[in-house]
């Protein structure tokens, strides 16, 4: 055998060319067959302690500032107390209505909803990469986080859980470009999907007619029609309406409400029950029935 | 003579691979560093230079190979399309693979123009398979990274080759 100086292998050109194919094969596989998780938790499990250190310092300096930070620390004190008054008093309110929505709701024979435990977690690192809105959280399947799971902070819906991999998960904000929720004017109960535009703190409603009766200043909220979003979360506001007479569709440009950004907590909240009212054999046709159907048709 | 100015050439230690994985893992946490604003934009990617200075001073050791897995661990943890720091970093491992040789004529100085444009091939890479991903430019602000990168290779290089330097005997004299 020849020693390690004279051995050389498969040529510089055709080292490259193998793996440029294979990333466009695994670009091509990832972005449109979703079939590559396995692989990422694989991957995942290596970046994850790393991710982790690279989190110390920040944890390092937010804990040192809080340290020194005590006069701070008394004016939050008092702030939160009053605001805890307040909050008591709404609950209070709540607690009332929700014992009547109950009562009214069995009156009515309908489908009691679901009170949803919620999980709190930290956001562990916001990816550098321009092409996408998303972050990374730190808690995981080990903490039963499920894909799909909806994310909010204090002010209204975050994003959406899209990964998950053992002791953390991946959100795409709203403001993402594939991101998309379906929303309700609170004003006249307008239906609509809200959209991400890629950049941040902007949204867009798509294909809204231009004589759809919308205005600047019109507060959108979840819909609860995708069975994902619970109905009635604050997702934005419409900040920017252009109609334009040559175009059929007038240009709706939002302002998400949670600070979708800024945040270093968020709240992860529990799946919702899947709807009764989705037939099951929406679900388990199999894909034979559906040839011959088509050729039937033809 | 034409190679008058050509800095001293200095007699290194041989590497050890330790300090190749070290130096690649040091990368990464510097790449994951939880950053915003302004810092963001001009962070440079330290993988990429690690990748870069190992390519061209340890070409049979570092290769491809290596360059496309630290691209993979770069998309786990940048949560971007997996494959695409991949194909950015094997291409340009490949250049500099292919131009090591005269880049190591250089010093760390006269490298760095250089090595700013392998950088720039990098994110032009990434850019276009962003966009082929049907993303917005993200605006012209996005090659800062790679100005830095320049700025910042002769400290980083000088750095890595610090391990490297024999330690001067104390009986030698």
């Amino acid at each position: 055998m020849a020693p390690r100086f004279f051995r050389h292998g498969p040529s510089l050109l055709s080292r490259l060319v193998f793996f440029v194919m294979l990333s466009f094969v695994l670009m091509a596989v990832d972005s449109r067959f979703k079939y590559l998780i396995e692989i990422r938790q694989a991957f995942s499990a290596v970046v994850y302690p790393l991710q982790r250190l690279a989190n110390v310092p920040m944890a390092l300096y937010d804990g040192v500032s809080e340290f020194f930070d005590s006069r701070n620390l008394t004016d939050e004190n008092t702030y939160l107390k009053q605001q805890h008054l307040l909050d008591q008093g709404l609950l209070q309110r709540l607690h009332a209505l929700e014992a009547e929505n109950a009562q009214l709701r069995t009156l009515l024979d309908a489908a009691q909803r679901a009170e949803g435990k919620a999980v709190m977690a930290e956001i562990l690192h916001v990816p550098r990469d321009p092409f996408n809105r998303k972050v990374m959280l730190d808690k995981g399947s080990q903490s039963g986080i499920q894909a799909g799971q909806v994310v909010v902070d204090n002010a209204g819906v975050v994003g959406q859980i899209t990964r998950n991999f053992p002791w953390a998960s991946e959100v795409t904000l709203i403001t993402d470009k594939d991101h998309s929720v379906p929303v309700q004017v609170v004003r006249n109960g307008l239906r609509s999907i809200v959209s991400g535009s890629g950049e941040d703190g902007t949204l867009e409603l798509r294909y809204l007619a231009a004589n759809t009766d919308i205005q600047e200043g019109d507060k959108l909220v979840t819909s609860g029609i995708d069975g994902i979003y619970p109905p009635g979360l604050p997702v934005a506001i419409v900040s920017k309406i252009e109609r334009n007479s040559t175009y059929v569709f007038a240009r709706v440009t939002c302002t998400p409400v949670a600070a979708v950004a800024h945040n270093r907590q968020l709240l992860i909240l529990a799946p919702l029950p899947p709807a009764a009212e989705i037939p099951a054999e929406a679900f388990e046709t199999p894909p034979e029935n559906k040839k011959r159907e088509k050729i039937g048709l033809r | 003579m034409a190679f008058a100015d050509q800095p001293k050439q200095e007699i290194l230690l041989p590497v050890r691979g330790s300090l190749i994985l070290l130096s690649l893992t040091l990368a990464l946490v510097l790449n994951l560093l939880p950053l915003r604003g302004a810092a963001l934009v001009f962070w440079p990617d330290f993988i990429a230079l690690a990748i870069l200075y190992w390519c061209i001073s340890q070409p049979q050791r570092v290769g491809i190979s290596i360059a496309f897995v630290m691209g993979l661990l770069m998309d786990v943890g940048h949560a971007s399309t997996f494959g695409q720091h991949g194909l950015a970093y094997s291409i340009m491992a490949f250049a500099a693979l292919a131009l090591h040789r005269r880049l190591s004529i250089f010093g760390e100085l006269k490298q760095a123009p250089q090595i700013g444009l392998i950088l720039l091939l990098g994110q032009t890479v990434i850019l276009l398979t962003g966009l082929l991903d049907g993303s917005h430019f993200p605006g012209w602000n996005f090659f800062l990274a790679s100005v830095t990168g320049t700025l910042l290779w002769p400290l980083f290089s000088s750095l890595l080759k610090l391990p490297q330097r024999p330690r001067s005997d104390s009986d030698a004299r």
